[in-house]
């Protein structure tokens, strides 16, 4: 079981990133424009 | 929800009234809307008929090349359109011109719009959704693992540590998400109610406090998971709710935004600006030019013209305005520029009639219990029942203190009203995304479940029968005449040259043509002169007559070509295309149908003969609108009102459930359950398909609720609910609601109710749908 030391907090670690990630993303605006963004792929600047 | 079905219903409503406020040659001064931080100016506009990617990039790399212009920004999903720019580079008229030479409309939108609080609220559900769904997850993922491992070898260390684990995440993810559900149970307690987040709140609290007890005294179970997925599946239920109900609002503000939101005041210099309708006070004076609505109520200090008041008080024929007359805001003025001492302006733009008996109407509204309010008063006190009782039974059976309080929570947490929660709000969601679809916006979730019991559509007959506009009626006009009246027309801001306009597919105007205040238009083409206008204006008084003489109830236009013989052309409030089919339809699905209306006997008796309603009234005031609507009332009808002028605002309020065009006065609007958009009367009959469906559904879920917790608490009570079962359970039950509530979704014509069900066909696709 001495592999749940290591495990553990590795799992914690991703999940919290993958939290912050979204967090971040929703402070950014990402989130404001859904159906927009399916549209500015297609668009070459 | 395809954006072409929105976009193509934003077109139809709007095609023909906004021009008067985009064209950039009128010169307004829309200095008012533009917020200024920093050196930089920031406008937000919103934009009609954007569909599609080629739309935003035409617009976006369009207004960048503006010179001055630093960020142009179109969000898609609400249609707007933010532009920045340095200093005073360039004035908010540019940027509109800029839009109208690539092809779109657009209006500016009031900055002070205190629409804060919304966004944050959402945000904050969406976070609080997050960090539910983290913790879920990783709890979960430890409470599969204990589970596994009681039935293997797990040793007690082990699942001691993996229990505290649970505890490190689930406490403060549990502090953190479940805040808007503490906080409302608190509000509602305070104010003495037992409102649905009570059970929420009491059922995550003890669980959480139950669990870490057990952690503590090293037993096997531990419910950490369960009280952090309840959270993330009601989070779910909320965030989507509040999604619904901001994304309905923020369409609805664009469509009062293409409106006459503003008003353009003379100031004490002379200048003639335009400024929200907010900032009008009473006392100013407003500028109100041919073609445009007046948007305030006012006493007309100088001008005269002729105004159609269809929208105040339901009369189709034109009424003269001039010194000395009063306005009231909703009328079109149709040929000459008004100057309008305001008496009254944002507030309270309508009669002070209307405003009283509209109080009264909602005053006496039937407090009709909503279906979640009577689960929860059923709901509530029976959970909490069957939890004392657990209590005071194991106790009695002599089981210990300790073995009984764990029963009697395993009850509280099973019951939780993970499906209840989900039931009605996922329903509703999916229900007014149906109808969205289909052209209305509902101002509140609840409306859905009124539209059900409907038995009797009383309909209003200008504007809603009718279409808003007046068009182009009878006759045969010869193909040439008409191609260049029509042109000619387009020069014109005065609606019937609109509804002439509007009848050929003319978007040329003669490069030439002047307009003659109050009387008409005028061109000179290859050394002929055009005219078009009133019958005086073109010598055609004996032509206008007899067409009058045939049709006594159109209005008429004429033209006349150098020395020909003048053409009469008759313009009239056409039905809507659909009203024949729609009434039929109504009608076949056994509900009682009866127009009243404020217009002419002579009218109204025409549009119902038509349309085959054999119960109608004509010449109706207000009062009488809503003595007949009490009166049905009294009868133990439930009514459905459908209407759009400031006369229809009250018995709009005093119906069971009312629906407007979106063309309709502001009034109108705020007093309305929900709004219709297009030139079709369709969603009528969408509107009450779909609502009898939520509401089957709706039943449908609450009973599954019921039938789950009748299943539930035998076993928790007899201390047979493991973690294991209690997971299952819970989200089991919410997915079949889920699902349940998903089958909303189906098209209106599937509705199995035996109620009428519209099959609308798909809008014509738009030329610029295409990528280019």
């Amino acid at each position: 079981m001495d592999v749940l030391v290591y495990m553990i907090p590795i799992a914690l670690f991703l999940g919290t990133t993958g939290l912050c990630a979204f967090l971040w993303a929703l402070r950014s605006g990402q989130y404001d424009d859904i159906d927009g963004a399916e549209y500015r792929v297609l668009m070459d600047d | 929800m395809c954006c072409a079905d929105i976009a193509q219903a934003y077109v139809e409503a709007h095609a023909s009234w906004s021009e008067a406020n985009t064209r950039p040659s009128l010169k307004r001064d829309y200095s008012a809307f533009v917020e200024r931080a920093g050196g930089v100016s920031r406008v937000e506009l919103a934009v009609e008929g954007v569909r599609c990617a080629s739309c935003m990039n035409a617009i976006e790399k369009g207004l960048l090349a503006l010179a001055g212009v630093t960020k142009a920004r179109l969000n898609f999903s609400d249609r707007r359109l933010a532009v920045e720019w340095e200093g005073d580079a360039l004035d908010v008229g540019a940027i509109l011109g800029e839009l109208d030479a690539i092809g779109f409309k657009a209006y500016p939108f009031d900055p002070r719009r205190p629409d804060v609080a919304e966004t944050q609220e959402t945000r904050r559900l969406i976070r609080a959704l997050a960090v539910a769904g983290f913790a879920s997850m990783n709890v979960m993922l430890m409470a599969v693992s204990v589970w596994a491992g009681n039935i293997s070898d797990i040793t007690p260390e082990t699942r001691d540590f993996f229990h505290w684990l649970q505890a490190v995440i689930a406490l403060p993810a549990a502090a953190y998400a479940g805040r808007p559900f503490y906080e409302s149970a608190i509000k509602g307690l305070r104010s003495g109610r037992v409102n649905m987040d009570f059970p929420i709140t009491l059922g995550v609290v003890l669980t959480l406090i139950m669990s870490v007890i057990e952690t503590a005294m090293g037993a096997e179970h531990a419910y950490f998971d369960g009280a952090v997925m309840l959270l993330f599946f009601l989070l779910i239920g909320r965030v989507l709710d509040q999604t619904m109900r901001r994304k309905t609002r923020t369409l609805a503000e664009n469509l009062s935004a293409l409106r006459s939101e503003t008003a353009a005041r003379i100031g004490p210099d002379g200048a003639i600006r335009d400024v929200p309708l907010a900032s009008v006070d009473p006392g100013d004076l407003v500028l109100v030019r041919p073609g445009e609505r007046v948007a305030v109520d006012g006493i007309v200090e100088r001008g005269s013209s002729e105004l159609d008041q269809s929208l105040v008080t339901g009369e189709t024929k034109l009424v003269a305005a001039g010194p000395g007359d009063r306005v009231y805001a909703g009328a079109m003025n149709a040929a000459g520029a008004l100057t309008v001492r305001v008496t009254a302006a944002a507030k309270g733009t309508l009669l002070q009639e209307v405003e009283a008996l509209m109080t009264r109407a909602l005053e006496t509204k039937s407090k009709a219990l909503l279906l979640a309010d009577r689960a929860t008063r059923l709901y509530v006190p029976l959970v909490h029942a069957a939890a004392a009782l657990t209590l005071g039974g194991w106790l009695l059976a002599g089981a210990g203190l300790h073995a009984s309080v764990l029963a009697a929570v395993a009850v509280l947490i099973i019951t939780c009203p993970c499906a209840l929660g989900l039931a009605i709000p996922a329903v509703q969601v999916v229900a007014a995304g149906a109808l969205f679809r289909e052209g209305v916006l509902l101002n509140s979730g609840d409306a859905l479940e009124r539209f059900a019991s409907v038995d009797t559509v009383v309909f209003d007959k200008t504007g809603t029968l009718t279409l808003p506009e007046p068009s182009l009626a009878g006759g045969v006009y010869a193909p040439e005449t008409l191609a260049w009246a029509a042109r000619l027309a387009l020069s014109s801001r005065h609606p019937m040259a609109g509804a002439l306009a509007a009848a050929t597919g003319e978007r040329q105007p003669f490069e030439a043509a002047q307009e003659a205040a109050g009387l008409g238009v005028r061109a000179v083409v290859d050394g002929v002169e055009l005219r078009l206008g009133s019958p005086r204006f073109c010598g055609a008084e004996a032509e206008a007559a007899a067409a009058l003489a045939a049709d006594p109830e159109a209005s008429v236009i004429c033209c006349r070509c150098g020395d020909e013989a003048p053409v009469a052309f008759l313009v009239r409030q056409a039905l809507r295309p659909d009203a024949a089919e729609t009434i039929a339809a109504l009608k076949e699905g056994g509900y009682r149908v009866m127009i009243l209306s404020g217009d002419r006997r002579s009218a109204v008796a025409a549009a119902s003969r038509t349309l085959g309603i054999a119960e109608w009234r004509a010449e109706v005031t207000p009062q009488d609108k809503i003595a007949v609507i009490e009166s049905l009332k009294a009868e133990g009808r439930r009514v459905m009102m459908v209407g759009d002028g400031i006369n229809d605002a009250p018995a709009l309020a005093a119906a069971h459930v009312s629906l407007s065009p979106v063309t309709a006065a502001h009034v109108s609007q705020a007093a309305a359950d929900g709004l219709f958009m297009g030139q079709r009367l369709a969603p009528v009959t969408a509107a009450l398909a779909i609502g009898a469906r939520a509401r089957r559904l709706m039943v449908q879920n609450l009973w599954f609720s019921a039938f789950y917790n009748v299943a539930a608490v035998p076993l928790a009570a007899a201390g047979l609910l493991t973690p294991l079962i209690a997971a299952l359970a819970m989200s089991g039950s919410s997915l079949v609601v889920t699902a349940n509530a998903l089958r909303a979704r189906l098209p209106a014509g599937r509705a199995r109710a035996g109620k009428p069900a519209s099959r609308r066909p798909a809008p014509a696709p738009h030329p610029q749908t295409a990528i280019a």
